[in-house]
C-alpha cells in the first residue's frame, strides 16, 4: 500500500457559497483500496468536498489531486476511472433498467457486464422493468447500477441510503463490501453512524465545513484508548470528569470516599458519543483541577 | 493496471447515435411530449381546414393555405419549443448532473440532440403532408426545385431554431418557468410571422419585428415552396426573397450556436 501513491490527496480545500464557506479548509488523503467516510450532519459540506473531488464543483482555495489528476481540470479518460452516485433523486430514462444500464456502458472504454452489474446492484430480477416505475430503494440500486458499470477505481457514493429500510440498507451495505473486495476505492459521505461503523476503514467527522477528527473508524478520536468519563455524587451534586486513565482516578476517588463512591459510573464513549462530541460547539468540561491534580 | 486506462474510449459519433436512439425511444414514450409539442400542428390544420373551408378563395383550399406556415411552425415547436422545455427539465431532474459526471463526450449529448430534432422535424413533416392530402386533398408541388427549395428551408430553419432552444434553456429558473419563457414569445411570433395571419394585413412596425427572428423566413420560405409562383405578389416586398430567407436563417443559426456556446450550464445553480 506504501508504494501505490494516495488515490485522494487534497491540502485546504475551500469553497464558498454567497460568502459562506461550505468546506472551510480541508485535508485529506484517500489510499487504493479503502471505505473511506465522510461523516457530518447535514450542511456540513461532506458532499460539497466529494463534489469538488469528484470534479464536479469548483474550488475557490486548496489543493487537490485524484487519480493522479486535478479533478477540476480533468478529462475524459479521468472520468472513466470514476464513478459517482449522487445524493439528489436523478430522474431515469424511460426506458427498461436492462436498457439504460447498457447505454450507461456505451460510454466507458472497459465497461462491466451488463448482467454483472445488475447482479451486483441486486437488480437482476427488476432487469426488464421500466426504470421510472421502480420504487425508491430500486432507484437508488440502479444510481449505483449506473455508478459501477464503468469498472470505477474510484467510486463516490453520496449519502447512498438516505429513505432506505433497515433491510435495503443491510442489501446495499453487502454491495458496497463486494465492490471493496475487488479493490474498488470508496468515498462515502454519510451522516449514519451506523453505515460508518458498517463499512468504513477510516472515517473523516467533518463539521461546518472543517475536519473534527480523522482516523480508523474503530479508533475514531482515540476510542478504544482515549478519554473515559467517571461520574459520582459528591455531598449529593452529581460530578464527572474525562481522563485518560479511568483506573487511576477511581482509586483516588476510592481513597477520597475512604472505601464506597457514591453513584459510581466508569463510561466508555460509543461512537455516537465520540462523534457527538466531535460536532458539538458548545465549550467542554475540562477535568475538574482537585481530581486531576 | 485496470483497462479504463489503456483502452480505447468511445468516440462522440458512436456515443451520439447511441444517445439519440435513446432520446428518439423516450421522446415516443412521453405522450405528453408527443401530443403538446408535436401533434399540435396537425391539429391545427385538421380544424382549419374546416373552419375556413371555402374562406381563401377559388385558387386555393384552406388546407393548402395553412399548410406552409403550419409546416414552419411545427419545424420550430419540435426544434426550439422541445429543446428549450427538455433540457431545462434535464438540468433540473438531474439528468445532465449524471451524464456530466461519466466520459460521455459532451457533444455527443448535442449529437443526439440534434438527430432527435430532425426525426420529429421529418416525422411533423410528413403527418402534416399526409393530413393535407389525404383529408383534404390537397395538390403538392411536382416542381423538384419546390422540394429543394422546402429542404434547404427546413434544414436551415431547424438548426438555428434547435440552436436557439438550447439557449432559451439557459434562461429558465426551473422547468414550470421555462414552459412559459418559451411558450409566450413562440406564440407572440406564431402570429405574427404570418403563420395563422398574412403579413400584408398586419401593421408594418409589426411586420418589421417579427422580420428579425426565424419563424417569419421559415414561414416565407415554405409559402415559396408550396405556393404558387403568382402568391408571391402576396408577400410584404412582392417576391419570395429566397436569398433573404437564406441569409436570416444563416445568420440565426450562428447567432444560436454562439448563444449556446456561451450560455450552455450542466449544472443548476444550486450545484454550484
Amino acid at each position: 500500500m506504501a508504494s501505490t501513491p494516495p488515490v485522494v490527496e487534497a491540502h485546504g480545500l475551500r469553497k464558498e457559497y454567497d460568502g459562506r464557506a461550505a468546506v472551510d479548509g480541508i485535508d485529506l488523503t484517500i489510499h487504493r483500496g479503502e471505505v473511506f467516510a465522510l461523516l457530518g450532519p447535514n450542511g456540513a459540506g461532506k458532499s460539497t468536498a466529494a463534489g469538488i473531488l469528484a470534479g464536479f464543483r469548483g474550488r475557490d482555495a486548496g489543493e487537490a489531486t485524484v487519480l493522479g489528476a486535478d479533478p477540476a481540470r480533468a478529462g475524459r479518460r479521468w472520468r472513466s476511472r470514476i464513478g459517482i452516485v449522487w445524493q439528489q433523486e436523478t430522474e431515469v430514462p424511460r426506458l427498461t433498467v436492462r436498457a439504460v444500464v447498457r447505454h450507461f456502458a456505451g460510454y466507458y472504454p472497459h465497461p462491466r457486464d451488463v448482467d454483472e452489474v445488475l447482479g451486483l446492484a441486486g437488480l437482476t430480477e427488476r432487469a426488464d422493468a421500466l426504470a421510472h416505475t421502480l420504487s425508491g430503494g430500486q432507484r437508488r440500486r440502479l444510481d449505483v447500477a449506473l455508478g459501477i458499470v464503468g469498472r470505477p477505481e474510484l467510486l463516490f457514493l453520496d449519502e447512498p441510503t438516505t429513505g432506505f429500510d433497515p433491510r435495503a440498507r443491510r442489501d446495499f451495505w453487502r454491495t458496497v463490501r463486494d465492490l471493496a473486495a475487488v479493490g474498488t476505492t470508496v468515498v462515502l459521505t454519510t451522516h449514519y453512524l451506523e453505515e460508518v461503523e458498517a463499512l468504513a476503514d477510516r472515517v473523516c467527522v467533518i463539521a461546518h465545513g472543517r475536519v473534527r477528527a480523522e482516523g480508523p473508524t474503530d479508533s475514531l478520536g482515540g476510542r478504544m484508548t482515549g478519554q473515559t468519563t467517571v461520574s459520582w455524587l459528591a455531598d449529593g451534586e452529581p460530578r464527572s470528569v474525562d481522563t485518560d486513565e479511568p483506573t487511576r482516578v477511581v482509586r483516588r476517588l476510592s481513597d477520597a470516599f475512604r472505601g464506597e463512591v457514591p453513584g459510581l459510573t466508569v463510561h466508555r464513549p460509543t461512537l455516537e458519543d465520540v462523534y457527538l462530541n466531535l460536532i458539538d460547539d458548545s465549550p467542554r468540561e475540562t477535568e475538574p483541577k482537585e481530581v486531576a491534580a | 493496471m485496470n483497462g479504463a486506462t489503456t483502452r480505447r474510449l468511445p468516440g462522440p459519433v458512436r456515443v451520439g447515435l447511441s444517445r439519440a436512439w435513446l432520446e428518439t425511444r423516450e421522446f415516443a414514450r412521453h405522450w405528453e411530449s408527443v401530443a403538446f409539442t408535436f401533434a399540435l400542428p396537425a391539429l391545427i390544420l385538421l380544424l382549419f381546414g374546416v373552419i375556413f373551408d371555402g374562406s381563401t378563395g377559388d385558387d386555393i383550399s384552406a388546407a393548402e393555405f395553412y399548410l406552409p406556415g403550419l409546416i414552419a411552425m411545427g419545424l420550430m415547436s419540435v426544434s426550439f419549443q422541445n429543446l428549450a422545455i427538455s433540457i431545462a427539465l434535464e438540468r433540473e431532474n438531474g439528468t445532465l448532473r449524471r451524464i456530466r459526471g461519466t466520459p460521455m463526450p459532451p457533444s455527443a449529448y448535442f449529437v443526439g440532440k440534434t438527430a432527435l430534432v430532425f426525426v420529429l422535424a421529418l416525422g411533423q413533416v410528413a403527418v402534416l403532408l399526409a393530413i393535407a392530402v389525404g383529408v383534404y386533398g390537397a395538390d403538392l408541388p411536382t416542381d423538384p426545385g419546390a422540394w429543394a427549395t422546402m429542404v434547404w428551408v427546413l434544414v436551415l430553419g431547424t438548426i438555428s431554431c434547435a440552436l436557439l432552444g438550447i439557449a432559451f434553456s439557459s434562461l429558465a429558473r426551473s422547468p414550470s418557468t421555462a414552459s412559459a419563457i418559451v411558450v409566450v414569445p413562440f406564440l407572440a411570433l406564431q402570429f405574427t410571422s404570418g403563420v395563422f395571419v398574412p403579413l400584408t394585413i398586419l401593421p408594418g412596425w409589426l411586420v418589421n419585428a417579427s422580420s428579425l427572428f426565424p419563424l417569419r423566413w421559415m414561414a416565407q420560405g415554405m409559402r415559396a415552396a408550396f405556393y404558387p409562383d403568382e402568391a408571391a405578389v402576396l408577400e410584404p416586398s412582392g417576391g419570395w426573397d429566397l436569398s433573404t430567407v437564406a441569409a436570416v436563417l444563416g445568420v440565426w443559426c450562428v447567432v444560436g450556436l454562439v448563444l449556446t456556446l456561451a450560455t450552455f450550464r450542466w449544472k443548476t445553480s444550486e450545484d454550484g
